[in-house]
């Protein structure tokens, strides 16, 4: 099946009172869809560890939810700084969170590897200066 | 046992109770956002001393069954707006991390 539904959502780069807000629409859409918790869960974690990053390291960007038959597959696109070391960017722990983010409980370097521990395929194409687009796909 | 009955023990105040019936199965101690994200498990009593406006949007997502800020801490103005229109509950304990922990899991 080809047919998609897509949710687009603009992430706000400077306000994290909102930060976490199209992960918590679309736990609320996926469930009036009618998905597994599970499967809510983890797009939800993944979406929301995605859009805290963007706030965190990029000034915002975008979300895009498209709910296939078979699966669930989330863009996340920003024109942030980049990531100059994916690998490293992977390890538990690593994070260049400055500390007044830590301060709010942030930066423990744990996102991207939650990303990819919540779902099925997870791939980071990232360019210095430019931006960074993750695609993460879930299988229903 | 619910969040109401956690919230009438001595120890314990509800500043925030709209789901007061929800049933607690469990605790999570931590206040390293992601780890609870990765971790809480759906049910959970979430003990932490972050009382940013953030702890909302992570229990909406990790669905504990409510969050029970330590150390005598107090939510932010914007947290408990924040739950409320969520359907989020907090309580409240002087206790410290430790002893808030080993005192819900006594009364579980
Ligand atoms: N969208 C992004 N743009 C630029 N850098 C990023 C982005 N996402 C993650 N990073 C980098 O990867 C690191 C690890 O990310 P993560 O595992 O989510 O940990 P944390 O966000 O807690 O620092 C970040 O500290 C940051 O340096
Ligand atoms: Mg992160």
């Amino acid at each position: 099946m080809t047919d998609k539904v897509n949710f687009h959502f603009d992430i706000d780069g400077d306000n994290f009172t909102s930060a976490g807000e199209a992960s918590v629409r679309i736990k609320k859409l996926l469930r009036e869809m009618g998905f597994s918790p599970d499967t809510i869960r983890r797009v939800s974690v993944a979406m929301y560890e995605g859009e805290i990053n963007m706030v965190i390291h990029a000034n915002g960007g975008s979300a895009d939810v498209d709910v296939y038959g078979d699966r669930i597959e989330i863009i996340l696109a920003d024109k942030g700084p980049g990531i100059p070391d994916i690998d490293l960017a992977m390890q538990e722990g690593y994070s260049t969170a400055p500390d007044n983010i830590r301060s709010l409980g942030f930066g423990a370097g744990m996102g991207l590897p939650n990303m990819k521990r919540y779902t099925d395929d997870m791939r980071i194409e990232s360019a210095l200066g430019v931006g960074t687009t993750i695609y993460m796909t879930v299988k229903t | 046992m619910t969040v109401r009955e956690l919230a009438a023990l001595p120890e314990f105040e509800a500043v925030c109770l709209p789901d007061g019936e929800r049933e607690i199965l469990g605790g999570y101690a931590g206040d390293l956002l992601s780890w609870v994200m990765g971790r809480a498990s759906e049910g959970d009593a979430w003990v932490t001393i972050m009382s940013n406006v953030n702890i909302v949007a992570v229990s909406t997502l990790a669905d504990p069954a409510c969050i029970v800020l330590s150390e005598g801490v107090a939510p932010d103005g914007d947290t408990l707006e924040r739950a409320k229109e969520q359907g989020i509950n907090i309580l409240t304990t002087s206790l410290d991390t430790f002893d808030a922990c080993v005192r819900i899991a006594s009364a579980l």
